[in-house]
């Protein structure tokens, strides 16, 4: 199993988590497994509201300390 | 010392010729030497590609020659890299030689590649390139009317292009009289009409009061030319008369085949500027995996900090600064409105209203950016 990978998305504005997100995706393999970080709010809605739409598996979500943590795995 | 520049863009002209004011008494000693390598012997101002497409600019507006715009100082190469063999602090070249280097910058840039969407390249219009933008021109000239849907890739080069395209079409069919008989269509991939919060809450209103609609969470899955159908991969369908896409963009090749990043994006530190692992190595504008715009803004305010790193670290021995994430991008509201956003990594944008002021701006930084590429601006 291939580590996790990071997407440190703290402080940025644009393209924003979800877009830089949906970006990484795009090269990924099918099951590789991502860890979205950011300190934007509304990516513990957006996030994992998206990756339901579209198929893709949410594996947790936590804040801690200000940053929202966001696991999910590439499923299509 | 020698300073190698990968990349004859904005971020690596203007990196370049940043260092060579920097550094001039260190180059004219010897004690220093800065060399770039370029894929072309032209510039090109890529930001004009949008007027090109409305037939607001021409082809020769756009290029400049590449060794116009360098410092003297600067050794100038047009021999695209081949290899990075960064274990051994060298590069290899087209044309078979090899460069050493103590200080590497990969300013390579992105490309856009409608490809990896089926059907798009070959049933939408787009202002990418110079070719693809005179495509466009001449497709919207004899377009009567009908639905036109802008769709947007991820990632892409700059940020405000698909609002500036949208807005600046409803001007453009205004002005020939057919807006009436064009239905105007705005997709966007995330929650909201554009990444920047406050510029989506500005845009939103804007786009009621224009009567254009608009969709949000939708992302390109594949387009059905017969039906003329763009479909997303949220399980939506938008049909369309005539489809303008903002399409996804990768690295260039050369970065994927040397296996540096995967979609050609270098992992980068966003405030060192240095490729992941490797600190002598260093990565500004589209080539960085740093999630922020992927703009020639971006790629400036980066050669920046930068010119001012290396040149320290000749001088003093050490970097002086991290690079703070500014970014300013203009925003075409139309033909002749404009407004800004101005962020960094830590304090969000605030655009204002538009204003013809701001437009005129826009007109004469479209001159200006050879004298910024110049470093002079």
């Amino acid at each position: 199993m291939a580590e996790r990978q990071i997407i440190d998305a703290r402080g940025s504005f644009c393209p924003g988590p979800l877009m830089e997100l949906i970006a990484r995706l795009k090269f990924a393999q099918v099951g590789e497994e991502f860890e979205v970080l950011s300190t934007d709010q509304g990516s513990a809605n957006d996030i994992p509201e998206w990756l339901n739409k579209v198929g893709h598996q949410l594996l947790g979500a936590r804040e801690e300390a200000g940053v929202w943590h966001i696991a999910l795995r590439k499923m299509k | 010392m020698n300073i190698l520049i990968v990349g004859g863009g904005m971020g690596g002209t203007i990196l370049a010729n940043n260092l060579a004011r920097r550094l001039a008494p260190e180059l004219r000693a010897g004690k220093a030497h800065l060399m770039m390598l370029s894929a072309s012997d032209k510039h090109m101002y890529q930001p004009g590609l949008l007027y090109l497409a409305l037939g607001r600019m021409t082809p020769d507006e756009l290029y400049r020659d590449q060794a116009s715009l360098l410092e003297p100082e600067i050794e100038f190469y047009v021999d695209p890299v081949e290899e990075f063999q960064l274990d051994q602090n060298r590069v290899k070249t087209k044309s078979g030689k090899t460069y050493g280097y103590d200080i590497l910058v990969i300013a390579t840039g992105s490309r856009p590649v409608p490809e990896m969407i089926p059907g798009l390249a070959e049933n939408a219009e787009t202002f990418y390139t110079e070719q693809s933008a005179l495509k466009m021109f001449k497709r919207l000239q004899t377009f009567q009317g009908g639905r036109v849907v802008i769709a947007v890739g991820v990632p892409h080069k700059c940020p405000m292009a698909p609002l500036e395209i949208t807005f600046m079409l409803h001007d453009y069919f205004k002005d020939r009289g057919i807006r009436d008989k064009v239905q105007l269509h705005y997709t966007y991939p995330i929650g909201r009409v554009h990444s920047l919060e406050n510029v989506a809450k500005w845009a939103t209103p804007e786009f009621d009061r224009l009567g254009i609609t608009y969709e949000t969470l939708f992302n390109m899955k594949e387009v059905d030319g017969k039906n003329r159908v763009v479909k997303s991969e949220e399980g939506t369908e938008a049909r369309y008369d005539l489809l303008i896409t903002i399409p996804a963009h990768k690295g260039m090749e050369i970065v994927e085949k040397n296996k540096l990043g995967a979609g050609g994006f270098i992992p980068t530190d966003k405030v060192k500027l240095t490729m992941e692992g490797r600190p002598n190595v260093y990565v500004i504008g589209d080539t960085t995996n740093i999630p922020i715009s992927k703009a020639g803004s971006t790629a400036h305010y980066q050669a920046e900090t930068l010119g001012e790193n290396i040149a320290a670290i000749v001088k003093l021995g050490a970097p002086v600064r991290d690079h703070d994430g500014k970014v300013f991008c203009f925003i075409e509201c139309g033909k002749d409105r404009a407004t800004y956003a101005m962020f960094n990594y830590t304090t969000p944008p605030d655009p204002k209203a538009p204003t013809k002021a701001v437009h005129w701006f826009k007109m004469a930084y479209n001159k200006l950016y050879w004298a910024s590429a110049r470093g002079l601006l």
